[in-house]
This record gives structure tokens, C-alpha cells and sequence, in this order.
């Protein structure tokens, strides 16, 4: 299936001008480009729900909180991203249960969680690993980007892609007004807790290509440029999934020709897209704040 | 047929809830015939808007029964029998969403019954007679003018109109509905009053909290005088006496 899209998505490269489509011969190109474009996509699918629910540091936590599972799993001989998804689901748990039973907020909480998680992370890395596995790790590597990681990419795609569309409304209804979701019967901890396992997936596929540093920014900025363009769900997620892959695209060239942080460059131009948006929105734009008379009502 | 009488439309019975350390109700017993308007009022802190969300799900309830048209709460929300009306201040105004689609959201209990192919794509395509719905329940409010524009562009009384025609547009046996009146221009409180009073002569029962003593006097069926425990309840001329509200404890009432 891998390679059927591939093969599909060179179809398309080879019709661009030699000068773009060059580097795109070789395999570990292929591999990465179709991983940004996965990763781009679903993050810039799942960014509005993150956006609007404001769950902005909560992504930041889970992100962090993989770090010791992907050690632990190094240790055991595990595939990383099993360790990466526990390690996250529980932290997400775990932040759940401080808040209902302690009198913490839910900041404290996930500053709480997270912090201690990676620093179990750190611990553990620093003894089994060499430095330049832990800056994969933490900084990502699209260039590097394995066979398996693509198809796991690919599989979280399909997934997150799935389960946002036949829950669609159910995700805008617990999004928009939770109190509505609970009086229709909704099974709204179902719904919470999906969108976590769901959020989670995408970071543990997004790992390599941007890291866990900066992975959050890839849920958090897409959807944030497409609140400032847009004013229905359906649009904005749109916007978001465009935003997300334009920038892992052009983050990916930038980081082969320029030999850039991969993850670095592409939250730059995710980062990029998102200044242009404040600039130039028709409805919330600064340009176009100095033209326009104050809104009346 | 052995039930001669009708399920009424709430009973609560020996409702125990509140928060970690802080019951707010405990014991509380309540009965609302069918059809009829209830008007629910009670300083802050009285329970009432514990009573909603034990109601509407956020809250469990730590204790007792509560049934509705003689069924379980659980399976009646489940079947969209209770529709409801947020306070002003417990909606993201700034959601994207236009008004139209937020008052479709309220019919998201009775797409799950369409066919899977339908609900495939709903409510985008295929839920005609859905929309139809919705387009009826903005005119009753007199609002379809402003059908496509966002909600956060809308004046206080006219977001109380849109969340109003999001419960109509749900054609739920049970209105619940937090202070409506709170917050809105003459015009659209006297619409919203008009639109309630069509809903209780069509058999449905509404069930609202209200800070407001006159239209109390002229609108209710019945009247609820409520903090923590019931104070009065019975008809307005009943329940709205001076001792009762002055028992109620209720200094920012006008009377």
C-alpha cells in the first residue's frame, strides 16, 4: 500500500519542473515527502479540535510524556511507538485523575505530569543512548524517516481520518457545547477520551518528522491560521489540513537544500503561514484593520 | 391498558448531588405534570443549576431516582426527549460556527436514526428534511435573516433566540431552559415568552429557571420557590407570596 501511494504521489512530482522534482528520485526523498504530507494532513485535521477545545497545552504534555515510553521501549527491544503511545495515554490519564481528585487545576496538572515524565525520559536516555539518537528523538528527522515509520504514518492517517469523519458530529457538538453533547445521551467521556487516544497517534506518528519538541506546534499552529481565515468548522479544518501540509512540504525542501532541522523548518513555515494569515485575513487581518471602520453591531 | 394516568413529565425522587465535599441537594423530591410551564426561582447557590445538570448529564447524581414521561433519564436523553436552552455565559461565542448550523446541532439526537448511508454525510448532504426543521425553528424565532452569519455576530437577545430555536428545532417532549429572560432586549424576551406558550399548548412541558417575578405572575402554570430544599410550589398566586419569597431570601428580586 506504501508503495502504491508512492508510486501514485511521483505520478504527480514528476509533472513539476526538474529543478523541484529532482531530489525526489531517491527513495529516502519519496519516503519523506509522503510522510510530511501524511503527517502535515492529519495534524492539520486534528489542530482545530485542539485549537478550539483549548487544548493547547495538553497536546504539549502528551508530546513530552512519550519521551520515557520511547526509552523504555528502546530498552525492552519494543518498537518505539508502542512504548511512545502508552507512555502518552497514561500521562493523559493520569492528568485526568489529578484534576478530578485533587483540588489542581488542569494547568498544574499537566505542567506537573508532563515535566516529570520527560525528566524520567531524560534519566533514562542518558544512560542507554548516544546523544545523537535523543536529538532524533527530540528534534525529529524527516530525511531519516524508515519504511516502517511511513507505514505506521500511514495506518495513523487512515485512523484519525476514519474516526473524525463517522464522529464528526459528535466531536462538534462535545467541542462546541459539552452540556448539549451530555443532554442529546452523547457518551461524551468516550468522546474526550477518543479525541486523546486520537491527538496521541498523531503525535507517536509525527515524532520523526518533527520531533516531540516541536510536534505540538504542528497541532496547534495549522489550526490557528485557519481560525483567523475561516468562520465554519468544516472550512476551517480544510484550511488547517492545507496549512499543515504546506508547511511540512516546503519544511522538508527547505531541510534538504539548506540541510535544516527538518522539524525546526517546518514549524517555521507552519509559524510563516500563520503571520501571512494575521496580515492578510479579510474579517480579522491587521492590513485590513486599518482600512476598515469598527464593526457595529 | 392498565395506566390510566400519564407518567408525569419529571419525578424526581430523593435526588442526592453536589461536589466533592459540598452537597447541594440532598433529598430533594420534585413532580411536573405534562404540558404544563414551570418557572424555577431561588437565589445563587439555591441548587438550580445543579438541578439542570443533574438533568442534562454533566452531573451525576449521588443519589435517588429520577424518571421522565415515565421512563428512565438515561434512555430519555438518549432519545431527545430533553431539550435545552445554556445560559449565556456557558457558550464559546467565538466558535466557528453560523447560526444555522448551531441551531442543526440540535437535531444531531435524531439523525442517529436515519439510515447509516445517510448519516454517512449528514448533516451536509442528505438531511433535507432536517434542514427544513431548522429553517422552521429560526423563523419561529425570527431569526432566519441572519441564518448564515456567525453566532459570535449576534446581539444578546438574538444568541438567547438562536439557542432557543436549537431546542425547538430538537421537537423535544421537555424544554429545560436556564434564565432565557436574563439578558435580552424587551422584544425578544416578549418573543421568547410567546414561542414558550406556543410549546405548552402544543403538550410539551418547559421547565425554566427565571429571576423574573412578573412574567412569572402572567405566564407560569406552576411556580417552584427552591433553595436546597422546596420552598412553595404550586400555582403564581400560591407560591408567589410575599412570606414565600421573602423565605426564599431572595433580595435582588423585583416584585
Amino acid at each position: 500500500m506504501v508503495d502504491g501511494l508512492i508510486a501514485l504521489m511521483m505520478m504527480v512530482v514528476r509533472r513539476l519542473p526538474d529543478a523541484l522534482a529532482s531530489p525526489f528520485e531517491y527513495a529516502f526523498m519519496q519516503r519523506a515527502l509522503l510522510t510530511a504530507l501524511l503527517v502535515g494532513g492529519v495534524c492539520g485535521l486534528l489542530s482545530p479540535f485542539v485549537v478550539l477545545k483549548r487544548w493547547s497545552l495538553l497536546g504539549d504534555a502528551i508530546s513530552h510524556a512519550v519521551l520515557p515510553g520511547v526509552a523504555i521501549a528502546y530498552l525492552l527491544g519494543w518498537p518505539f511507538f508502542v512504548g511512545a503511545f502508552i507512555a502518552g495515554t497514561l500521562t493523559a490519564l493520569a492528568i485526568a485523575a489529578l484534576e478530578r481528585h485533587t483540588l489542581l487545576k488542569a494547568d498544574a496538572a499537566m505542567g506537573l505530569m508532563f515535566t516529570a515524565a520527560f525528566a524520567l525520559g531524560i534519566v533514562i536516555i542518558g544512560k542507554i543512548a548516544t546523544n545523537t539518537h535523543l536529538m532524533h528523538i527530540l528534534f525529529g528527522n524527516v530525511l531519516g524517516v524508515s519504511a516502517e515509520h511511513l507505514l505506521l504514518t500511514l495506518i495513523t492517517t487512515i485512523v484519525v481520518v476514519t474516526v473524525v469523519w463517522l464522529g464528526y458530529r459528535a466531536l462538534l457538538i462535545y467541542t462546541f457545547d459539552s452540556t448539549q453533547a451530555h443532554g442529546l445521551g452523547y457518551n461524551t467521556a468516550a468522546i474526550h477520551y477518543g479525541l486523546i487516544v486520537l491527538i496521541t497517534l498523531t503525535i507517536v506518528a509525527s515524532l520523526e518528522t518533527v520531533g516531540i519538541i516541536l510536534v505540538v506546534a504542528m497541532l496547534i499552529t495549522p489550526g490557528a491560521t485557519a481560525r483567523l481565515l475561516t468562520s465554519s468548522l468544516p472550512r476551517m479544518i480544510m484550511v488547517s489540513i492545507a496549512a499543515g501540509v504546506i508547511a511540512a512540504v516546503v519544511g522538508l525542501y527547505g531541510s534538504f537544500h539548506f540541510d535544516l532541522a527538518s522539524g525546526g523548518a517546518i514549524v517555521l513555515v507552519s509559524t510563516g503561514l500563520f503571520v501571512l494569515a494575521l496580515l492578510l485575513s479579510p474579517s480579522h487581518g491587521l492590513l485590513g484593520r486599518l482600512r476598515r471602520k469598527p464593526r457595529v453591531l | 391498558m392498565t395506566d390510566v394516568t400519564p407518567a408525569p413529565a419529571l419525578q424526581i425522587r430523593d435526588l442526592q448531588a453536589g461536589y466533592p465535599g459540598h452537597l447541594v441537594l440532598d433529598g430533594f423530591d420534585l413532580s411536573i405534570e405534562r404540558g404544563q410551564w414551570v418557572m424555577i426561582m431561588g437565589p445563587n447557590g439555591a441548587g438550580k443549576s445543579t438541578l439542570l445538570k443533574v438533568l442534562l448529564g454533566p452531573l451525576k447524581a449521588l443519589r435517588g431516582d429520577i424518571e421522565v414521561l415515565g421512563r428512565p433519564l438515561r434512555a430519555q436523553r438518549r432519545a431527545g426527549v430533553l431539550a435545552y436552552v445554556p445560559q449565556q455565559e456557558d457558550i464559546d461565542w467565538d466558535f466557528p460556527i453560523t447560526v444555522r448550523d448551531a441551531v442543526m446541532t440540535g437535531r444531531f439526537g435524531r439523525l442517529r436514526q436515519d439510515p447509516w448511508l445517510r448519516r454517512l454525510f449528514a448533516p451536509r448532504w442528505g438531511s433535507a428534511q432536517h434542514w427544513q426543521v431548522v429553517d422552521e425553528s429560526l423563523a419561529a424565532v425570527d431569526m432566519s435573516a441572519l441564518a448564515q452569519r456567525p453566532i459570535g455576530a449576534l446581539s444578546g437577545g438574538q444568541k438567547k433566540r438562536v439557542m432557543l430555536a436549537r431546542a425547538l428545532a430538537q421537537q423535544a417532549d421537555v424544554l429545560l431552559l436556564d434564565e432565557p429572560l436574563s439578558g435580552v432586549d424587551g422584544r425578544s424576551g416578549a418573543l421568547i415568552l410567546e414561542v414558550l406558550a406556543e410549546q405548552r399548548s402544543l403538550g410539551r412541558t418547559v421547565i425554566m429557571v427565571s429571576h423574573d417575578v412578573a412574567s412569572a405572575r402572567q405566564h407560569a402554570d406552576q411556580v417552584l420557590l427552591f433553595n436546597r430544599t422546596v420552598i412553595a410550589y404550586g400555582p403564581p398566586d400560591v407560591a408567589l407570596t410575599d412570606r414565600n419569597l421573602m423565605r426564599t431570601a431572595a433580595p435582588e428580586w423585583e416584585t
